[in-house]
């Protein structure tokens, strides 16, 4: 493999690592608090696309304020989701919690291909996407260019909302223990609301992006992400912010290297994100960046 | 006149009698469309049974099924499918020694069946055992990938499986006997499991994991015994689903196998054997009614065309609201007992009568 096929490869690795950085966040975040693998996640990842798709399709808006609109909708419909599905079966048993976020994933699926069907629709790209650009003497499309970058920017805006504001430190607070937060004086619900509203939205915009770089979008292209997605947070430590986000850089590195390598290999690179989870179950359970908590009585 | 376990063997007995007299006349006078309705009924039951072992009863959350079943299915097609109609199938790329040069006569259809069941259940021993040993909810994101990684493999290993085209052509085997017996005695077989020492261990971790290990339970051997052996007939059942209907492709053990023994399971009870069976039953016919929900609807001057998938969305919608509303299902956590019959049939009166 020559050098410059090595840097696209690096470069293709990062922009899938960081849209699965995206998404590991929303998991790690509902699952720091509720303990609760936000099946539904995945669907609202595809959701985005489709807002933003109908925004440009249908209302004719630019591009930048369709994308905005649709990341407001994922948002909506996270705490929607929270609010009319989760937030009852909160004292429930775990395994009631984890039936309805399959149920509530898999209806949003159901319903998508009922009312828009399962043909793939194109996505339509802004130019700056399409762009080529040289980087030390590597062909590199703009998407591959852009993608990290704006996650990047995206994941900034996130730490300093979960590292350095009020807000922030609710919601790590009411991870580490929701009771004691609650006699605080902190609104648990209101907390939990915004967690939501958050991971949905950077869905959204990992949804978004993914569309830019893959532009075929259906109803069911959010599972295999989501489900990465999940594995990089596992991978990088559940419950940990940073450690999704870590977690999601090795997974896309990680599955575009091996495919790079190992071209007849392809069709498998589903196979290896499973692979590696087992292998980080036996080895490292807790991932990279998750503390081992003991559970007491 | 008979301890209260001999009565009931007994009442079994007779219950088996009753069945097989049942398949009996079916096979002769009932048509062909209700037979089949039947047959996937009862494969539905060993599936939803098996699937209500690991997560009604030890409490673990397991999406695993439609990947064991479809390892099942895949097994028994191999061995099953004759040698010349191999050669005809596999066309893209010639299937891999040593499956091209043999098949099991119909007489080893048993073995067959299995062999699928155990290599189901090695795939679950796989998964199980990095997940198992671990709190939380690994083993659902595990055995979620484990579902979509078995479709992946499928299309992908061409030599062994045909890839998308799948293979066709697979003797038709299974007929109401098997489906009848195997249901029959997957359920007895679970039923006397549950309520065995072993039964009681794992439903104590299903209440408290750190209190069941504090009374001596090894959590991660049970978890895995329960876990392999519902594998186990999960992969018989998806065996005897590819010889019913001929023909197995990627497509046929989706994610959506999963979420029907989800809805099952959910509406019987979780952690009710009893309650799994009857509402696999029902939810057989339930998915022939719920047809009509994809046929063209003319209500007023609107013709609504047929919507496929329709039935998703509603048996999706059925499972977030019982969840929310009725969580118990219809059985709860109780099983329909012997006892619970004869209370019903004798009003009470003899109820508890004759114990000693």
């Amino acid at each position: 493999m020559t050098w410059t096929t090595f840097f696209q490869q690096l470069m293709n690795g990062v922009s899938v690592g960081s849209l699965y950085a995206l998404l590991a966040i929303g998991y790690t975040l509902v699952y720091g608090i509720l303990g609760l693998i936000n099946f539904a996640h995945s669907d609202v990842f595809m959701l985005g696309t489709y807002f933003a798709f109908f925004m440009i399709g249908i209302f004719l808006l630019p591009w930048w304020i369709s994308v905005l609109i649709g990341v407001g909708l994922c948002a909506l419909v996270g705490v929607t989701i929270e609010r009319v599905a989760y937030r009852p079966l909160r004292n429930a048993p775990r395994i009631s919690a984890l039936i309805t976020a399959v149920g509530v994933s898999f209806f949003i699926e159901n319903l998508g291909l009922v009312t828009v069907g399962a043909r793939p629709k194109g996505f339509p790209r802004p130019e700056l996407m399409k762009n080529v650009y040289f980087i030390a003497g590597a062909r590199i499309q703009g998407v591959t260019f852009w993608v990290p970058l704006i996650s990047i920017a995206v994941l900034l805006v996130l730490f300093y909302l979960v590292y350095r504001t009020k807000l922030g430190m609710a919601m790590r607070a009411v991870s580490k223990d929701m009771e004691t937060t609650r006699l605080m004086g902190v609104n648990v619900d209101r907390v939990i609301l915004y967690a939501f509203a958050l991971g949905s939205a950077l869905a959204g915009i990992g949804g978004v992006l993914w569309a830019c770089k893959y532009p075929q979008i259906n109803p069911l292209m959010g599972i295999f992400p989501g489900w990465k997605a999940f594995t990089a947070a596992v991978v990088g430590g559940i419950g940990n912010v940073v450690g999704a986000m870590i977690g999601g850089f090795i997974i896309g590195l990680a599955e575009i290297m091996i495919v790079a390598f190992f071209p007849n290999l392809t069709g498998y690179r589903d196979a290896f994100v499973f692979a590696l989870l087992i292998i980080f179950l036996l080895v490292k359970p807790s991932g990279i960046m998750g503390e081992t908590l003991k559970e007491k009585v | 006149m008979f301890t209260r376990e001999t009565r009931e063997l007994l009442f079994t007995f007779v219950l088996f009698v009753l069945l097989m007299v049942g398949v009996w006349l079916a096979q002769r006078y009932l048509n062909a469309y209700l037979v089949r309705i039947f047959n996937t009924a009862c494969i539905y039951v060993i599936a939803a049974v098996a699937y209500n072992l690991v997560n009604g009863i030890t409490g673990q959350f397991s999406l695993g099924p439609n990947g064991f079943m479809a390892i099942g299915g895949y097994t028994v097609a191999l061995l099953m499918l004759p040698v010349v109609q191999k050669q005809e199938v596999y066309f893209l790329q010639p299937l891999i020694w040593p499956f091209n040069s043999f098949s099991f006569p119909p007489a080893l259809f048993i073995f067959a069946l299995l062999l699928g069941g155990l290599l189901a259940a090695g795939g679950a021993i796989l998964i199980g055992f990095p997940t198992l040993r671990l709190r939380g909810d690994y083993l659902a994101i595990a055995t979620f990938g484990f579902g979509e990684i078995i479709i992946v493999l499928a299309n992908n290993l061409i030599p062994l499986t045909n890839g998308a085209l799948g293979i066709k052509g697979i003797p038709e085997y299974t007929n109401l006997w098997w489906t009848v017996n195997w249901a029959f005695w997957t359920v007895f077989l679970v039923k006397n499991l549950v309520n065995s020492s072993f039964g009681r261990a794992l439903k104590a971790i299903r209440e408290d994991e750190v209190a069941a290990e504090a009374m001596g339970i090894n959590l991660f051997r049970h978890k895995l015994l329960a876990f392999a052996l519902s594998a186990f007939f999960a992969g018989v059942a998806g065996g005897l689903f590819v010889t019913l209907i001929s023909t197995i492709s990627p497509t046929l053990f989706t994610f959506s196998m999963t979420f029907n023994l989800l809805i099952i399971i959910v509406l019987g009870g979780l952690g009710s054997i009893t309650g799994s069976t009857i509402t696999a039953v029902l939810f057989a016919f339930l998915q022939e009614l719920l047809r009509e929900v994809e046929a063209p609807h003319v209500i007023g001057s609107w013709t609504f065309p047929g919507i496929p998938g329709m039935r998703m969305v509603v048996f999706s919608a059925i499972l977030v609201i019982l969840m929310i509303f009725y969580r118990r299902g219809l059985f709860g956590r109780q099983e329909l007992s012997w006892q619970h019959v004869s209370r019903i049939l004798w009003w009470g009166k003899r109820a508890h009568g004759g114990q000693s």
